[in-house]
């Protein structure tokens, strides 16, 4: 179980929270101008990446909104969560260790310009995380 | 005239209107241990989904017919038996007194659509989206406890304050009204499960403890 921070409503359960797939695809300028095969590989076509990737992400049992987090596919370790419409952060020094599952908001809300790792869970390897905490 | 017959009309659905975990009273009353752990569904309330930005000027407008929209998750606002709830930066719940239903002779949604005029936003009548059980006694954190991963612990968990989340494996909004009472606010299909949950959770403690 992931304890994953919402820049809203600060470190939640992944269960809370729906997968969106890659970020910054960019819809195609000129879609019309485009051939088969690349609005094919528009739509289908998605980096299978082995290390740190950036995904989107949903909070859809709390506040239902979107962000972006860098998540390394391999340790699972969570290294940013920034706002949606900002760019990727550089690769992210490791995050620091944080607490349980909370209802204390940990982080500003969205619109902020500047990533914030704050709060932000380091995954599976964690033992900070209450038995509560883990399903 | 017309309108006086419509609100004869709907003033008589309200005297067959069924209460979603209606069937649970029996159960809820005699499952509820006095003290320990108390179950009981909440008479109706008038509830309004209002979607606005709280720092446009139409924000500071809807505010003021509500008395103050919360400012981030877990916050309440309102004022004088109104609570406005957080679901979302954009998002909110206002939950009030029944009798403030425009058809029951209130005004809360006709001046909250008012306040919000022709901008942004939404303001929705959802009094019939969700049903609230009320939960207390010196177990109730117990009983949401086996359900529910945020730390519910009184230094974390403030009265006064509210958060979405899951109990049971039910989304919902869960308030922590007073020091060992909580309302929560499931949507009405899932009434039935949740209550049903709650009664499960809450069986150990009308038995003796033991040591
Ligand atoms: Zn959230």
């Amino acid at each position: 179980m992931l304890l994953i921070s919402c820049p809203n409503c600060g470190s939640r359960d992944e269960t809370e929270f729906h997968y969106g797939g890659q970020a910054h695809v960019p819809y195609p300028e000129n879609p019309a101008e485009l051939d088969d095969r690349q609005w094919a590989e528009f739509l289908f076509y998605r980096d299978n990446t082995r290390g740190a990737f950036a995904e989107r992400w949903l909070h859809s049992t709390g506040c239902r909104q979107w962000f972006n987090m860098l998540r390394d596919t391999v340790t699972y370790e969570i290294q940013a969560v920034y706002p949606m419409g900002t760019g990727r952060p550089d690769s992210a020094a490791p995050a620091p260790e944080s607490g349980t599952a909370s209802t204390a908001p940990d982080s500003t809300t969205t619109g902020t310009a500047a990533p914030d790792i704050s709060g932000t869970s380091t995954g599976p390897a964690s033992t900070t995380a209450p038995e509560g905490a883990t399903k | 005239m017309a309108e006086t017959a419509a609100l004869d009309g709907i003033n008589g659905l309200q005297d067959i209107r069924r209460s979603p975990a209606s069937h649970l009273a029996t159960a809820m009353e005699a499952g509820s241990v006095e003290g320990t752990a108390i179950l009981e569904e909440s008479p109706f309330q008038t509830m309004v989904g209002l979607r606005v930005d709280p720092h446009s000027e139409e924000g500071a407008r809807v505010a003021d017919v509500v008395g103050g929209l919360p400012a981030r998750c877990s916050e309440v606002g309102g004022a004088d038996g109104v609570s406005v709830l957080w679901l979302g930066p954009c998002e909110f719940l206002v939950v009030a007194p029944e009798e403030a239903h425009d058809s029951l002779g209130g005004t809360l949604i006709g001046s909250l659509a008012a306040a919000l005029g022709g901008d942004p936003g939404q303001v929705v009548d959802l009094s019939a989206n969700r049903t609230i059980f009320e939960l207390s006694g010196t177990r109730a954190r117990a009983v949401l406890e086996k359900g529910c991963s945020l730390d519910l612990h009184p230094r974390i968990f403030l009265p006064g304050t509210a958060v979405n989340t899951e109990v049971g494996n039910i989304p919902l909004i869960l308030e922590k009204t007073g020091e060992e009472s909580f309302r929560l606010f499931p949507r009405a299909s899932f009434a039935g499960f949740l209550g049903r949950w709650l009664l499960d959770a809450m069986r150990e403690y009308a038995s003796p403890e033991v040591p």
